[in-house]
């Protein structure tokens, strides 16, 4: 089991190395490919030939591929130090460099920028885990009802409308026209009242989406489990109907829901970009877009080392958990 | 139908007459309504089981053995839901009759005074669950009263009757890390809990391997001595049933075609069925056959049942019947005393062809 854990954690620092690098490769060749300088998005349009050199020099964008690439790196580490020779500008470790845009460090802005995420995400999360399974569960014991039918209805329309679409309907009525939420984002430290308030909207839309998908697993996989032989024999030993489901079958349902949860999950803290970018709040999502329309290189590298950590790590841990769930799973 | 009315149906049966047998099943029919048309599988059987007794019902897939079963211990879906089989008939437990009484009461019968085996062990048990888990879940269902540490010992114990070695340790064990054979064993650990006085065992040796088969039968019949309760066999292969049952019924189409004392039926079988499975069957105690003969053709369509006897289409001796068999639905009748079969071979003809042409072929 520990052996396990310490592979699987090299496991994760390798797969981030080699995101990582991807992405500064990327990074590297794109203004080869496209004809622009690094450098001259830094400094803005109109500058001298002096000042140019003097920010690549500063950047380090006169070294090597692998020489920046290393001292990206030990900037994440260690943190590094941006000199023009005159002047040093230090960057503490985590350092994901600076926007060319807002001449801000990257780690910090991101860091922020997690906070609306995740307020988002887990909230989000709430709601779909516990309405879509009980949509789920309702729709497969009461198979074939009318009841039945309108819920995998509206759940086939929740999984077929896309959130920009079902997120500015609900902002149009909800906010703009009954004004019954506000909808700028408000630091749960500041004000946990307002924080929730204002989240929502958001969660309701961003749940109504995943919890189609979820009533639709959910209910599949209890039907498919309630045929198993071994609710059979549940029956067969004279268990009421509320131990035969609530425990037997629900028991096997919800480990491959499990899952899912854990993927959606580390993928939707890695940047909801849609539901972000509609709703105007100013998370990972938002800031992987702004600063793509911006070729904000740096911000671009910071975004997508933080979505790869995330998702790598949900991975590790539903992994993880399936073992505790499953018995038959063995770590080694 | 209300409950009430259910309960007062279930007492005015009981004011009619429970029958004197253990366990009677009455013209039990249990047909299932599909989209092609009505799934007639089990149409009409009878049959009678004492306590101390055990019984083989014999028939190859889809003549109706596990549908029967099922329909004892109540575990088919029932109400008007899409699927529900239409069981009618009677069957008869201990005084108490089942098919009209409360799903409730069935409930608590079901695991306490009658308990069943599966076929195949490793998916008839939770994977998530530990066998004692499994063991103690069904002891505790009917003995509230009972302690956990109790229930535990319990199976244990039980663990320890059907064979299982250092049951103590193995009852934390999961399903998965039990061997096949094992898995059967506890299952029957857990069916035999509550000590049930039915014990119903569908194909339980189906899914093992050969020399595992016979322990598992061993251990059923030594069972069965210690608890003096009725057991069912269900199975396709009349070897099982040949060493275990005291009776056997034969089933084709949903109906009971041949039914008798184990000995009696596998010395002078009547029906032409019956041979067929016969001949199909390997022996240890006869010379070297040159082939096995299988039973020609396919069962038959439980939507649309042959007309006449259902074995017609098969039977190579239908031309023996003046036309009987394909007009005219054969009714038991008795051969030998408490031999039955249902064929419009005329006696003594079928006699005549099972001492010249069958039996030397055996």
């Amino acid at each position: 089991m520990l052996v396990y854990l310490i592979r699987r954690l090299v496991n994760v620092v390798a797969m981030l190395l080699v995101v990582s690098a991807v992405t500064f490769g990327i990074f590297f060749m794109v203004p080869k490919i496209t004809g622009s300088d690094p450098a001259l998005l830094y400094v803005g349009k109109i500058a001298d030939k002096a000042a140019i050199e003097g920010i690549r020099h500063k950047m380090g964008l006169d070294k090597s591929i692998i020489e920046q690439y290393l001292l990206f790196l030990k900037g994440i580490f260690a943190g590094r130090d941006y000199s023009t020779g005159v002047d040093v500008t230090h960057c503490s470790a985590p350092c994901l460099g600076y926007s060319f845009k807002t001449e801000r460090a990257v780690w910090p802005v991101l860091l922020d920028r997690l906070g609306v995420t995740t307020s988002l995400a887990f909230g989000a999360a709430v709601l779909w885990l516990v309405f879509g399974t009980a949509t789920g569960v309702v729709s497969a014991l009461r198979r074939r009802t009318l009841l039945d039918r309108f819920t995998m209805t509206t759940a086939l329309a929740g999984v077929s409308l896309p959130i920009y679409f079902t997120g500015m309907l609900a902002s149009a009525i909800f906010v703009y026209q009954l004004g019954w939420f506000p909808h700028d984002y408000v630091a749960f430290t500041d004000d946990p009242v307002a924080w929730f308030q204002n989240l929502l909207l958001p969660w309701i839309t961003l749940a109504f989406l995943y919890a189609a998908t979820y009533a639709r697993l959910t209910r599949a996989t209890l039907l498919d489990v309630l045929g198993e032989d071994y609710i059979r024999t549940a029956r067969a030993k004279g268990l009421g109907e509320r131990t035969v489901i609530g425990k037997h079958a629900m028991r096997s349902t919800l480990t491959p829901i499990l899952t899912v949860f854990g993927m959606d999950l580390g993928g939707l803290i890695g940047g909801a970009v849609l539901t972000e970018t509609t709703f105007n709040f100013r998370g990972l999502g938002y800031e992987a877009v702004a600063a793509i329309s911006a070729s904000d290189l740096p911000v671009i590298m910071g975004v997508t080392l933080f979505a790869g950590f995330f998702i790598i790590l949900a991975n590790l841990l539903v992994d993880l958990l399936y073992a505790v769930v499953d018995p038959r799973v063995r770590l080694t | 139908m209300s409950k009430t009315q259910t309960q007062a149906q279930s007492r005015l049966r009981k004011a009619a007459g429970a029958p004197e047998g253990f366990l009677t099943v009455r013209d039990l029919r249990v047909h299932f309504p599909t989209d092609d048309g009505l799934v007639k599988s089990v149409d009409g059987l009878n049959f009678t089981l004492e306590k101390g007794k055990t019984l083989g019902i014999v028939g190859e897939s889809g003549s109706g053995k596990s549908v029967t079963s099922l329909s004892i211990m109540g575990l088919h879906r029932t109400g008007t839901k899409r699927g529900a089989p239409q069981i009618s008939g009677e069957v008869w437990l201990d005084g108490e009759e089942l098919i009209g009484a409360d799903p409730d009461r069935v409930r608590q019968l079901r695991g306490q005074k009658m308990a069943m085996i599966f076929q195949d062990p490793l998916t008839a048990m939770h994977p998530y669950y530990t066998v004692g888990a499994q063991i103690v879940e069904g002891y505790r269902a009917h003995h509230p009263g009972a302690s956990k540490k109790e229930a535990r010992r319990r199976a244990v114990e039980m663990l320890d009757r059907v064979g299982i070695p250092q049951p103590d340790k193995r009852v934390d064990a999961y399903p998965h890390e039990f061997s096949g054979g094992m898995r059967q064993r506890a299952m029957i650990a857990m069916a035999l809990v509550n000590d049930p006085s039915l014990l119903i065992a569908d194909e339980p040796t189906t899914a093992l391997d050969v020399t595992v088969q016979a322990q598992i039968l061993d251990l059923i019949r030594d069972l069965q001595q210690e608890f003096g309760s009725a057991v069912i066999i269900i199975t396709h292969d009349l070897g099982v049933v040949a060493e275990l049952a005291d009776d056997i019924l034969v089933m084709y189409g949903g109906k009971c075609i041949e039914r008798g004392p184990a000995d009696t039926l596998f010395e002078s079988p009547e029906h032409p069925y019956t041979w067929g499975l016969l001949g199909s069957m390997p022996r240890l105690d006869r010379e070297l056959q040159e082939r096995l003969v299988p039973v020609k053709g396919t069962p038959p369509s439980l939507i649309n049942v042959p007309s006449g006897c259902a074995f017609h289409p098969r039977c190579p001796y239908a031309g023996l019947t003046g036309g009987r068999s394909t007009t005219e639905v054969p009714s038991l009748a008795e051969a030998a005393p408490g031999h039955h079969a249902a064929c419009h071979i005329p006696a003594a003809e079928r006699h005549r062809i099972f001492t010249d042409e069958i039996a030397p072929r055996l």
